[in-house]
């Protein structure tokens, strides 16, 4: 693996090869020495060019337990106001040696135009582009379902037949996007419930089921309901009327949580906004993988850096 | 002294195969002409001659933006692309909206010679959409505009634009919407579609053009005036243009050659070379828009020559500028679309990129069919080579082209304007030597 | 190309038997040894081994895995490699005595590695090391407690090892070294323990 861009171009090998080795980096995650020599030497880039000091710590952590040096190059705001453009930016980080870039920006597919432009030869990892994708997210909760259902007998196994709700902000979800194709590519059966306005207008190709009933989704009983968080900016966009309509018809709120079954995960990508997608007693449940879902962050973004840093680099173009 | 041609073997869009002489800026001999002497002797055997073309849809950047094009550079790539004239947008800083700027702009391409320049001018103020610019003083200016356009922006209140059509009837005017409506298409990235929802790119729906040209040819029809249609791009659109003028409103459709050619699938790569406005859209789309072309539908095919300067198009996609150069590529791409599909034949490429085009825009001089007597306005094209279309095939100062890399048919080999050659062997003609041209021209115009 | 057998199921045998001797025998007892094998083949030599030291002490020798992937000095001049999972005995490490085990020692590098990587999971009372073949060409001062074979090769041979368990069979074989034909599949293994 050279880049990782997308969960839409990973294979199913790929994919379960990347979530066998953060069950290794899991486990070195649980003993007393947290840190391994692997990427010693190594220069990892955070390049974020939007606020995101969950998914940066996260990478940090995963870098730096790998032993990477790691530089937190914040371009939100700067780079703009300077007028430096992404070339400029790759190019210095180039002139500084990354090996690898992790980065987060606002325009769907700049991670992509950094990685293909030739302006840098370092691995890209996408974390995080526009409304695109987020694919170490859709990894991390991947992991985060299969340790649930397979616990240490996980290795090698996809997620066949795990039914899977997404609710929320579709259209402007690249946590949803992601998802939707790993999902589907380990074998799960992927649902989306949205307002009509959040789903893009032509899904007819996405391997999910779309629906605007929640209940009506909740009432299959699935393994996993994924809560997507809300931006309220999006009442300005008219997409829905107000937050008390939508926590009333998509909100995950006590009663709707009450009537899953015990054994369903509750998962959310983070930030949560409680009392509008999701409620409190849903989300501090046992049933819910928040934290989980933090920690497995970390081991799933050590496995993505692993494989890209680790092995000879081929100057491809 | 002024220059003579013999152009030898020539092909005319009708098949028919002739010799040509060009002398004192026109067509003086038509058929087997066995004595010229004097003249540049261009052996035209197995090249097609054409009417100079003529684009209604050029973006020449001057004044303002000398760094993506200037009139002498853009109207250099009309002549590698065997234009003979061009119509430049009125998005220039300053706006083309008084009487000024298109007087300059209109000496500018004098000045340089390669081909005749023009101008359009603006519909609003400063293309702001809030005030009808002086249309009457910049149709009785020196550059005599006939054709509007606040290209890059719609037109978009429904009462401007209505009082924009009736008030250029005065001077057999025309407005060019560039139709699009605004609130549909904010942040708009993209056709909107399966793609631009896998993408993550915000959608340009096919309805926010298509509802527009709707409104505007019922306005048309309402105010009884003459509406054109800039770059096509919907077989929706398709579909109203042909209602309107089964109607009988007086409306006219241009599309691209980028529309007839490439698809929405190109974004996938995020490269923004393919980023346009309107976009790239479906391969339903490209069908319809050539049907459209060929059945008459949509009258010309038009440019919308768009330079940028490479920082414009070596970034992020979001912050990419719309737009792509057209003019150096126009003729193979419309060979490849049109020609290559057997859908026109070099008749038709004729009317829809010289004859049609100048008539829409009333501009004299171009876009007449070759023949003794007409202006020597004169493109030669050999229809057989095939290449892969490189930086060299580029004649302006930016290479923001789609094409780039992609294998095109045809080549132009030569261009001819009022006599003179701007294109020679595949070559542009050094513009000192063009400009000595020009102006003996001019000279000999003013007598 | 000559594919030799040098070690055949019964002599595997015979070696594997001999070392769990010799390590007991140094160790004077069964008493606090932990075997950690190194992926692939080393995990199952280990497990035979502390079988076989089991029956002949007549008590549990516990075993385990230790995967040095991460440790490597060579990582970035060749393809990535998946790590394997490292398991070891409930007890862990510290205060044990330690044997390391593995199929062939070669340059020393995979086992320089695994003193990396037990040092990063505790604090073993003595480290050993046992192999089932030694084939020379070592790039560091390591040297085997327990060698079931030595067997020296040129740096152009393949030394393979079957184990049933993995392979089907049990065999030591020795590939004429002609690199141009030798397969993909052993190449790689060769690499591994390069
Ligand atoms: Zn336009």
């Amino acid at each position: 693996m050279r880049h990782l861009l997308s969960t839409r171009s990973l294979s199913r090998d790929d994919a379960i090869a990347l979530l066998d080795v953060a069950e290794d980096m899991a486990a070195v995650q649980e003993r007393e020495v947290k840190k391994l020599p692997t990427l010693r030497g190594k220069t990892v880039v955070n390049l974020f060019f939007e606020d995101s000091t969950r998914t940066r710590i996260s990478f940090e952590a995963a870098a730096k337990r790998l032993s990477a040096d790691v530089i937190n190059f914040s371009a939100k705001g700067s780079s703009v106001s300077k007028g430096e453009s992404l070339k400029d930016t790759a190019q210095t980080l180039q002139a500084m040696g990354a090996d690898g870039v992790v980065i987060r920006h606002p325009a769907s597919g700049a991670p992509q135009t950094l990685a293909m432009s030739g302006w840098i030869d370092a691995g890209v990892v996408n974390a995080g582009d526009g409304t695109h994708e987020h694919p170490t997210q859709a990894l991390l909760d991947a992991f985060t379902m299969r340790r649930r259902l397979h616990g240490a007998a996980s290795r090698g196994r996809d997620l066949g037949g795990v039914r899977v709700v997404i609710v929320g902000d579709i259209l402007h979800s690249r946590v949803a996007r992601s998802n939707v194709w790993l999902l589907a590519t380990l074998g799960a059966e992927v649902t989306l419930v949205a307002p009509p306005t959040l789903v893009p207008v032509d899904v007819s190709g996405w391997p999910a089921s779309i629906g605007y009933d929640l209940d009506a989704a909740l009432a299959t009983m699935p393994d996993v309901v994924m809560m997507l968080r809300i931006q309220a900016e999006r009442m300005q966009g008219a997409f829905f009327p107000n937050s008390r309509e939508y926590a009333r018809t998509w909100g995950l709120d006590d009663a709707r949580f009450a009537q899953l079954p015990t054994t369903t995960m509750v998962m959310h990508p983070g930030p949560m906004n409680r009392g509008l997608e999701i409620a409190a007693r849903a989300a501090d449940s046992p049933q819910s993988t928040v934290r989980e879902q933090v920690a497995n962050g970390v081991s799933v973004r050590m496995a993505a850096l692993y494989l890209l840093l680790s092995g000879e680099r081929e100057v491809a173009r | 002294m002024s220059e003579r041609f013999l152009i030898t073997g020539a092909q005319l869009p009708s098949g028919e195969r002739t010799d040509l002489l060009l002398d004192g800026g026109v067509i003086a001999e038509v058929g087997s002409i066995a004595d010229a002497a004097g003249a540049t002797v261009v052996d035209a055997a197995g090249l097609i001659a054409l009417p100079g073309l003529v684009d209604l849809h050029t973006h020449l950047r001057e004044p303002g933006y000398e760094q993506s094009e200037t009139v002498l550079t853009g109207t250099q790539a009309a002549a590698a692309g065997g234009f003979t004239a061009v119509f430049a947008m009125a998005n220039t800083s300053p706006v083309a909206d008084t009487a000024g700027v298109v007087e300059q702009e209109l000496s500018l391409g004098r000045a340089a010679g390669y081909a005749t320049v023009q101008p359009i001018g603006a519909v609003t103020v400063g293309l702001k959409g809030e005030q009808l610019a002086e249309l009457g003083a910049m149709a009785q200016s020196r550059a005599r505009v006939r054709v509007f356009s606040d290209d890059g922006f719609c037109v978009f209140d429904p009462l401007l634009m209505r009082r924009a059509l009736e008030y250029v009837k005065a001077f057999d005017g025309v407005i060019a919407q560039h139709a699009q409506e605004p609130r549909l298409t904010q942040g708009a990235q993209m056709n909107e579609g399966a793609l631009s929802g896998e993408l993550g790119l915000a959608g340009w729906p096919a309805v926010a053009e298509e509802s527009i040209i709707a409104r505007d040819v019922l306005l048309a029809e309402h105010v009884g005036s003459r509406l054109h249609v800039c770059h096509v791009s919907t077989a929706g659109s398709v579909e109203v243009v042909r209602w309107a003028k089964a109607r009988g409103i007086d409306v006219t459709a241009e599309v691209t050659p980028h529309h007839l050619l490439l698809t929405e699938e190109l974004v996938a790569s995020y490269d923004p070379r393919f980023k346009v406005n309107p976009p790239l859209r479906r391969a339903e789309d490209v069908e319809a828009l050539r049907a459209a072309l060929a059945d008459g539908t949509i009258d010309i095919v038009a440019t919308d020559h768009a330079p940028h300067p490479i920082e414009a198009k070596e970034c992020e996609w979001d912050a990419a500028a719309n737009g792509m150069v057209g003019l150096e590529s126009a003729l193979s791409v419309v060979h490849a679309a049109m020609v290559d599909t057997g859908l026109i034949g070099w008749a038709d490429v004729a009317r829809v990129l010289s004859e049609t085009p100048a008539r829409i825009g009333r501009l004299a001089g171009h876009g007449a069919p070759i023949a003794v007597g007409a202006p020597a306005e004169l493109t030669l094209y050999d229809p057989s080579a095939s290449a892969e279309f490189d930086l060299a095939r580029l004649a302006g100062r930016s290479v923001n082209s789609p094409y780039l890399g992609r294998t095109l048919p045809g080549r132009v080999v030569a261009t001819f304007h009022q006599g003179y050659a701007t294109l020679l062997d595949g070559a542009v003609r050094p513009a000192d030597e063009v400009a000595r041209h020009a102006a003996e021209r001019l000279e000999v115009l003013r007598g | 190309m000559a594919v030799r057998t040098v070690l055949q199921q019964a002599d595997i045998d015979r070696a594997l038997t001999r070392i769990a001797h010799e390590i007991l025998e140094s160790n004077r007892g069964a008493d606090g040894l932990v075997l950690l094998g190194i992926p692939t083949r080393g995990v199952v030599l280990a497990e035979r081994l502390a079988a076989s030291i089991g029956r002949i002490a007549a008590s549990d020798v516990p075993a385990g895995a230790l995967d040095v992937t991460m440790y490597r000095d060579d990582l970035g001049r060749n393809p990535v490699r998946a790590p394997r999972p490292t398991s070891l005995p409930a007890g862990g490490i510290d205060g044990a005595t330690v044997v390391l085990v593995d199929d062939v020692l070669y340059s020393g590098r995979t086992i320089r590695a695994a003193f990396d990587a037990l040092s990063d999971l505790g604090r073993a009372r003595a480290v050993r090391l046992a192999v089932l073949v030694d084939r020379g060409h070592r790039e560091f001062p390591i040297r085997a407690d327990f060698v079931g074979k030595n067997l020296p090769s040129s740096t152009r041979e393949r030394i393979n090892v079957h184990l049933h368990e993995i392979d089907g069979d049990d065999a030591v074989t020795i590939d004429g070294g002609d690199a141009d034909v030798a397969s993909a599949a052993d190449a790689a293994e060769a690499g591994r323990d390069a």
